[in-house]
């Protein structure tokens, strides 16, 4: 077997990159899928965990189910978002998208 | 070595270079289509991983809902909201280079604690034979969430339904 290590080394680069790309990029787009990599990451973490540490109880798989089930229902309304506001403000840029900026 | 542990750390580098390499495609690729399809490929990358993990229903999820629905759904964003971004500037913000300093800082300090953690992993025997879970896991998956966790399961039906609708009339066109 794969040493628990290298998993949760693996799924926490894959965490940083994410979140490097929700802190970079310009496009609203680029940021959800950003978010995705890191929710990704978590899911990883948590079969890595179930199949390592309680392989009898599947406790981790359920966990990952729900992190999916969310992720789905995130990227539905995050991008319904970024549609509507593309088309009231002619953009995706985040920076732009400074309406409710107090 | 064995060669199966051969065979499964060769895997374990591809889905590895597949994963992080199409993540860094996604946050480095100077257009934003690529970027959707570098996803693509990490996210197949985390399928080969949960293949691995002998999570096969969750390899399957994976590929159904990540692949099949939320990248799909990503590229079509793309696609409507496209013309303003197709040939700008660069895709990154000013402050790209805090950014990227934060999240080098944030995994060298994962790294470093998770590599000195004792994690309390089964003992070898328990991991290499396939325990009753493993083998049956499609069966105790449905059994566990519909016995234990049915609550979380109903509400998650829930949050769905919300969501769909919320979808539905945030992207609606308004008529004026």
């Amino acid at each position: 077997m794969i040493p628990l290590h290298w998993w949760l080394i693996v799924a926490a680069a894959l965490f940083c990159i994410g979140l490097y790309g929700v802190l970079s990029r310009k496009n609203a787009i680029g940021v959800l899928m950003g978010i995705e990599l890191m929710l990704n990451a978590v899911n990883v973490n948590l079969v890595a965990f179930w199949r390592y540490i309680t392989p009898q109880v599947l406790t981790g798989q359920i966990f990952a189910i729900f992190v999916i089930t969310v992720a789905a229902a995130e990227a539905a309304v995050g991008l319904a978002i970024i549609i509507a506001a593309y088309r009231r403000r002619d953009t995706v840029i985040v920076d732009e998208l400074d309406i409710m900026r107090w | 070595m064995p060669v199966d542990q051969i065979v499964k750390t060769v895997v374990f580098v591809i889905f590895t270079v597949m994963t992080l390499g199409g993540g860094l495609g996604v946050v480095v690729s100077p257009r934003i289509f690529h970027s959707a399809l570098f996803l693509v490929l990490s996210f197949a990358g985390v399928v080969g991983y949960y293949v691995l993990l002998d999570a096969g229903f969750l390899a399957a999820v994976q590929l159904l809902i990540y692949i099949g629905a939320i990248a799909i759904l990503i590229l079509f964003a793309i696609m409507l909201s496209r013309g303003l971004m197709a040939e700008r500037q660069s895709q990154s913000n000013q402050q790209w280079w805090i950014a990227a300093l934060v999240a080098l800082l944030i995994f060298v300090v994962l790294a470093a604690v998770l590599w000195r953690v004792d994690w309390p992993v089964a003992s070898q025997q328990a991991l290499a034979s396939p325990s009753n879970a493993i083998s049956q896991e499609g069966s105790q998956l449905g059994r566990d969430l519909l016995g234990p966790y049915v609550i979380p399961f109903e509400v998650a039906s829930v949050l769905l339904l919300v969501a769909l609708i919320g979808a539905v009339i945030l992207a609606r066109e308004t008529e004026s």
